[in-house]
């Protein structure tokens, strides 16, 4: 199978679990792309996960990076589509319907179940970042103010992007 | 172009449809939710908030990129499988080529010690807003007590023992939606 229809196949499979978006898949794609098939090496993993921070756009983008390091442009489409067309398509389906089993236990069930899941894949995404950029000690305090001032003050994203831009150009990161 | 009236049910064509997702797309960064609700309940006002709500709420009982799936949701509404299409593909089609842009930029220049150390420092800021984006999902969660040992879980399964997504999420899914399940019958 070519390369941009074994993106398709790994990535449409994992867009039937990506509860919490494409940003609680990362680490399940760096397993895929970094560990099992070594289409990528962990620093481009981060560049790439980096440039799609600093992009605008729904998060699901950074599927397109990969797919584009791992096999161009066709890459690029078919790891966009594997991620949104399954779930796009159910979707169509099943909205006309949506009103008569949503409120029912076992709906809010799965509602309520899978939160906490989110939570834990989106806090394994940060982990694996970390690991994988081989962050420093004055890397890891640029982690924690970032975590602490956005938390507490309504600063755009991009400013944070800037900042950090900022003190990797000055070699201080 | 604003929209006038203060009826909800403008229906937009084909090319409002791509257009008004277009804008949506590219006035994101780190997610594009809260641009999509402004776009759709305040701005065009192609639904009620009420509206974008309920419709809001299988876009994010599904898996996948939510706002890709709301996309498709409002674009079925207004333009059938067309819109359905439509929609999405305005949605992505900036970024998409942005996001090209940068990374022909990346393979071009990405390897000079200037950008890879203006990267760096992207890339632990990124780190930094995915934990705060995991703490505010957290002290978001109903039930702490209950729910938050199987973010633990999860953490565990995936970050340390590094096991397959697939079946940790089934597997937590079953766990953590049984005893959803059982606490609901239980009020």
């Amino acid at each position: 199978m070519s390369l941009a229809g074994e993106l398709f196949r790994e990535f449409a499979l994992l867009s039937f679990v990506a509860f919490g978006g494409a940003t609680a898949l990362l680490p399940e794609m760096h397993r895929v792309v970094v560990e099992n098939h070594h289409w990528l090496d962990d620093t481009t993993f981060t560049h790439l996960y980096a440039i799609a921070q600093a992009a605008p756009g729904p998060n699901v983008l950074v599927v397109t990076l990969i797919g584009w390091e791992v096999a161009g442009l066709l890459g690029a489409l078919a790891a966009t589509l594997a991620m949104c067309l399954p779930m796009s398509v159910l979707i169509y389906l099943l909205i006309d319907r949506w009103e008569s089993f949503s409120g029912k236990r076992w709906q809010k069930a799965i509602s309520l179940g899978v939160a906490p899941l989110a939570v834990g894949l989106v806090f394994s995404g940060a982990t694996l970042i970390a690991k994988s950029a081989g962050l420093g000690w004055a890397a890891w305090l640029l982690v924690g103010a970032t975590v602490v001032a956005n938390l507490r003050t309504k600063l755009h994203p991009l400013w944070f992007i800037a900042v950090g831009a900022a003190l990797g150009l000055l070699g201080l990161v | 172009m604003t929209a006038t009236g203060t009826e909800n049910q403008n229906r937009p064509d084909l090319r409002a449809l791509f257009l008004g997702f277009s804008s949506v797309g590219l006035s994101g960064f780190g997610g594009v939710l809260p641009f999509a609700r402004r776009m759709l309940v305040e701005e065009k006002r192609w639904m009620s908030s009420e509206e974008f709500n309920t419709q809001l709420g299988l876009c994010q009982f599904l898996p996948g990129p939510n706002v890709i799936n709301l996309a498709v949701v409002v674009g079925k509404r207004y333009q059938g499988v067309a819109g359905a299409i439509v929609a999405p593909l305005g949605l992505l089609a900036g970024p998409f080529a942005i996001v090209l842009l940068l990374a022909l930029l990346y393979d071009r220049y990405g390897s000079l010690p200037i950008a890879q150390s203006m990267l760096r420092g992207i890339a632990a800021v990124g780190c930094g807003l995915l934990f705060a984006m995991a703490w505010r999902m957290g002290t978001a969660l109903k039930d702490k007590s209950v729910f938050l040992p199987f973010t633990v879980l999860t953490v565990a399964a995936i970050a340390w023992l590094r096991w397959p997504l697939p079946s940790v999420m089934i597997a937590g899914l079953l766990l953590s939606g049984g005893v959803a399940y059982w606490k609901l019958g239980r009020k």
